[in-house]
């Protein structure tokens, strides 16, 4: 994890198409300047990022689903619970199924773990819309890559 | 069993904190309601699951950016309701 550059996912541990399911893997770094203000002498992940790290796996899992043809962009979060506190170098599960997917919306539902206990999950509206092409494209490729997104399972679009 | 207009305008009353009174049959929803994009999502969720159907929204929406329809024609709730029954009934098929 990367927090410093969103880079808020490490690596997809499992996607599942069929029933729209995908898990992935969030490693707290054990140091960060976001720890230096958030807070000076308790660090803790923030939770705004950890609701980030849900809409990443989300994202993810939408994109695959769409096989790079939209893209999701977040726009509303439901019932968000931030059960407990994170701090640096734990390891987050973070796992997300879509609900329903509607005519350039879709809804996910998301949660964190640590050690198999529930620390955070939420309802999450994503705004979905044609994926964008040229520079950003080539770096979401990039991205997917990285986190081990089974492309030859998501043949591009 | 409610009429679709009596379900539409209790979904939009409980999504939108609108007193279920003030919505009507001729309602527009965004002119008159003074729903936004974003709550019209959440309409259309509700919308899609107590009907079984897929709002064809972006379709809509491209139709009145592209000057084919007017919003009347999607969004004044008795038109809206039209295409409800017209997409339930295309489902059955």
């Amino acid at each position: 994890m990367r927090i410093e550059y969103f880079q808020l996912i490490d690596r997809i541990i499992d996607l599942n198409l069929n029933d729209l399911t995908i898990r992935v893997e969030a490693n707290v770094p054990t140091q960060s300047t976001i720890f230096e203000g958030h807070f000076p002498g308790r660090p803790l992940m923030p939770g705004v990022l950890l609701i980030e790290s849900m809409a990443q796996a989300s994202g993810w899992l939408i994109i695959a689903r769409t096989k790079f043809t939209k893209m999701p962009f977040l726009a509303a979060l439901k019932e968000v619970k931030l059960r407990t506190f994170v701090t640096p170098g734990q390891q987050l599960m973070v796992a997300a199924k879509i609900v329903h997917e509607g005519s350039g919306f879709a809804r996910t539902e998301a949660t964190i773990e640590i050690d198999g206990k529930a620390i955070c999950d939420t309802s999450i509206t994503f705004r979905v819309v044609d994926f964008p092409q040229g520079e950003f494209r080539a770096n979401m490729d990039e991205v997917a890559r990285r986190i081990g997104l089974p492309l030859e399972s998501v043949a591009h679009g | 069993m409610p009429s679709t207009f009596e379900t539409v305008a209790n979904i939009i009353a409980e999504t939108c904190d609108i007193p279920r009174d003030t919505i009507t049959p001729d309602s527009h929803a965004i002119d008159d309601l003074g729903i936004d994009s974003l709550d019209f999502l959440d309409i259309a969720f509700a919308i899609d699951k107590a009907f079984g159907i897929k709002l064809p929204l972006e379709q809509w929406t491209q139709e009145v950016n592209d000057g084919k329809a007017s919003t009347e024609q999607y969004f004044v709730l008795k038109n809206l309701c039209a295409r409800i029954d017209d997409l339930v009934a295309a489902k059955g098929k």
